[in-house]
């Protein structure tokens, strides 16, 4: 049994389905960030002061030392996401060196993104910033945790596509394409949500 | 089509199949079992609210057992903490694990691809997925109640303060809810995709059955709705594990000493996010039900269902409204007078499209020969009880009535009205509606009505004392159902007539149990009629004798008309299939 419009694209909606499904995933994924950038947007304007003060002062002069890091982190993910659209080009143009040239790089990149983000983590907790440190503290870590978390998942997806899941390149080239089209789109999505993460965390306090 | 599978083994073809029929009943036996124990554990509370304090008869060794497990006292009665822990985990288990998974796991599964006229849904194994998911989330919830301290007890809307400093069960009740939104997320998804690019030529929007836009709209709730309430879950689980104070607020005094947390927090935050999918969840409830409704209206008045645009813009519109009038649930936490005059006014507004549908259906009978089946008796029952239900809730809509009635007992019975004789009757009449066309079996019709007017009698002296004693003022979630307060005395003896209602409710279950285990053990005749109801849709007209194989159709329909076309003049026949040139 073959399930239509796997590959094909369906006439009246112009759309194959996974990438229907990738779109109808995103939107939900944003009301996910929605609903958490809208606890911080309640929780930051209910504060007397922001960065709250606790029991360790203030994060405010740690978090100057930190916006380097996070500057670099968002140059290297945007890097990836320009690589991801690269690895999906290189497909269309049947040229697998290329893609796995240009998702390699995504992939490094995402990874050099993690790495600074446990450096940057294992700082804070190791000067008493832990999440129940205050509020601020709590939303930095759950927004970014989760981001993070995100970031891993995209690895997890174009490490397979980067490896085993290349196979298919041989046998379907056309479905193979459209799914790094859908992971393209996803992995732009994580970068995109680290977009508005840095000026909220970092930048405007 | 059947022939290439003779080879698959027991597990890939029943437990780890990836047919979207298969995947359908899979939620919708799983899902009855959840509603039967949400129900016994409501049977076990209405004991206690009855005769408060006294040992529960029957069960009373089984509620000793385990309330001595999770640490209560008790003497084979129910002690209050553990009437909490029943309160909180009969309301998830209904909803998450119960009418949800049945009415769009279930019904939406198996009938979304065969109403379209596609071979499966657009991911087979994303639909495997969402059940092995769901079925994890349940796994949790269910061995939550064995923890010291119980299962969740802070109501089904695990509003903090209280969430965040309740015992271990908590935990588990988020990680289980984190599970089953994941579940209705990948299953919402999976339905969208479906409708929209496997829709059979000639189907166009306009030519599908109701039911297809009810489930559409749904999944579209789930899937927007949901993750709002992920992102609360998360942020509980974080206050509740890592210390966090997302909804505790500065100075918390708990037990005469203030809790040592940073405070900053916001409890109103929580019932916003919370809100902002629970007041979808309610049209997710009853979407579908209308959907189911529709399709047996119309096949038992053998006409077309009346306004087929309106029902379809009026589901459209309330699912886009459904948005927007969460805060209604909050009258009374002191949001804001311009906030309160917001919210009554959109509640007032999505009064309008549920009407409108209310209004199609009772038209649809004018004029009808009705056959008076066990669906469409249920199908009946629905719209004065579903009329009941949404009449009563708009003095809650409204937010100066909503100061004398919030948190009282009419609130529990005007949305009892809406999901239990609403909903649940929707679900009968889908369950006798489709029986044959799962099994190849008709469900036997005298014992079905026994079912119905059983149930339609005891449900109603269930729900309409609950609105009585909520305007005398009864609060809810009092686990002496008001023995304590004076003002509450007056309507005491109504809680036995409650109690026997409910348990006399389920002795009227036994004639459906009992008919659906006959009927399965009975033997299937050999050839059994794809079209037992004479209907119209895709799913009995070009199908073969039950049970299907996998991939539906022999051979792909192409559609020409409309779904709802009965008694169609100049036509041999009172129903004129949705394929017919």
């Amino acid at each position: 049994m073959e399930i239509p419009y796997n590959v094909e694209l369906r006439e009246d909606t112009g759309l194959y389905n996974s990438k229907l499904g990738i779109w109808l995933f995103l939107a939900s994924e944003i009301m996910l960030f929605g609903g958490l950038f809208s606890a911080y947007i309640l929780l930051r304007t209910g504060a007397p002061v922001w960065p709250p003060i606790g029991e360790h002062g203030s994060i405010i002069h740690l978090l100057k030392d930190t916006i380097p890091h996070a500057t670099f982190n968002t140059v290297i993910l945007i890097l990836s996401s320009v690589t991801m659209v690269m690895a999906w080009v290189a497909l269309k143009q049947k040229n697998l060196g290329k893609y796995k040239m240009y998702l390699g790089t995504t992939i490094v990149c995402a990874l050099i993104f993690l790495v600074v983000k446990y450096f940057e983590y294992s700082h804070k907790i190791h000067e008493g910033f832990v999440p129940a440190h205050d509020t601020y503290m709590a939303l930095y870590f759950t927004l970014t945790g989760l981001h993070g978390l995100h970031i891993v998942g995209g690895i997890v997806v174009l490490a397979y596509l980067w490896g085993p899941g290349i196979s298919m390149w041989n046998s379907e080239p056309e479905r193979f394409t459209n799914r790094i089209e859908v992971a393209g789109l996803y992995w732009h999505f994580v970068d995109l949500v680290w977009i508005f993460l840095f000026p909220i965390l970092y930048l405007l306090n | 089509m059947s022939d290439s599978h003779h080879e698959e083994s027991f597990w890939r073809k029943y437990i780890f199949s990836t047919d979207h029929k298969v995947i359908g009943i899979q939620y919708g036996i799983t899902a009855l079992l959840f509603l039967f124990l949400g129900f016994s554990l409501m049977m076990v509370m209405r004991w206690q609210l009855a005769y408060p304090d006294t040992a529960v008869p029957i069960v009373g060794s089984l509620v000793k057992w385990l309330a001595d497990l999770n640490g209560f006292a008790s003497d084979g009665n129910l002690p209050a903490d553990l009437y909490n822990v029943f309160g909180a985990m009969h309301g998830t288990i209904m909803i998450f694990l119960g009418v949800v998974p049945i009415i769009v796991g279930a019904f939406g599964n198996y009938l979304v691809p065969l109403q379209i006229g596609a071979p499966d849904m657009a991911f087979p194994k994303l639909n495997m997925a969402s059940y092995w998911v769901y079925f994890v989330g349940g796994v949790v919830m269910l061995v939550s109640f064995f923890l010291p301290g119980g299962a969740a007890n802070s109501g089904w809307t695990a509003y903090p303060p209280l969430s965040d400093i309740a015992t271990t069960g908590q935990t588990y009740w988020l990680i289980g809810m984190v599970f089953l939104i994941t579940s209705s997320l990948l299953g919402s998804m999976n339905i969208i995709v479906t409708i929209v690019q496997l829709r059979a030529e000639g189907m166009t929007w306009m030519r599908l059955p109701f039911f297809v836009w009810s489930q559409l709209v749904t999944s579209f709730l789930l899937v927007l709705a949901f993750p709002p309430l992920e992102a609360a879950g998360i942020f509980q689980l974080m206050d509740r594990v890592f210390g966090t104070s997302f909804f505790l607020p500065s100075g918390l005094v708990i037990g005469g000493e203030i809790l040592k947390v940073s405070g900053g927090g916001s409890p109103l935050l929580w019932q916003h996010l919370f809100w902002f999918l629970a007041h979808p969840e309610v049209y997710v409830l009853i979407l579908p039900g209308m959907g189911i409704l529709a399709e047996v209206i119309a096949n038992n008045t053998r006409k077309p269902i009346w306004g087929y645009k309106s029902l379809v813009y009026s589901a459209t519109f309330l699912g886009f409204m459904s948005f927007l009038v969460w805060a209604h649930h909050m009258f009374l936490t002191g949001m804001g007078q311009g906030m309160s005059v917001f919210f009554q006014t959109t509640t007032m507004i999505i009064s309008v499209p549920s009407v409108i549908i209310l209004t199609c259906f009772m038209l649809s009978l004018w004029g009808g020969s009705i056959r008076f089946t066990t669906p469409m008796l249920f199908a009946l029952g629905w719209m004065p009880m579903f009329g009941i239900g949404g009449l009563t809730g708009l003095p809650l809509g409204l937010s100066t009535p909503d100061i004398h009635l919030h948190d009282t007992y009419y609130v529990i019975g005007h949305f009892h009205y809406v999901v239990a004789p609403g909903t649940i009757f929707a679900i009968f009449a889908g369950i006798y509606y489709w029986f044959p066309k799962m099994t190849g079996k008709m469900l036997n019709e005298t014992l079905g009505k026994v079912h119905f007017y059983f149930s339609f009698i005891f449900m109603n002296g269930l729900f309409w004392p609950m609105l009585i004693q909520g305007l005398g003022g009864v609060s809810r979630r009092l686990s002496d159902g008001g023995a304590s307060y004076a003002h509450a005395q007056e309507f005491l003896h109504w809680n036995v007539v409650m109690s026997y209602s409910a348990w006399l409710l389920a002795v009227a279950q036994i004639p459906f149990i009992y008919n659906l285990i006959k009927t399965l053990l009975a033997d299937k005749s050999p050839n059994p009629d794809p079209n037992p109801w004479n209907a119209t849709t895709v799913e009995w007209t070009d199908t073969t004798s039950p049970p299907l194989g996998h991939g539906n159709f022999e051979k792909t329909p192409v559609v020409h008309r409309g779904p709802y076309e009965y008694s169609v003049p100049g036509e041999s026949t009172d129903f004129t299939p949705q394929t017919q040139n």
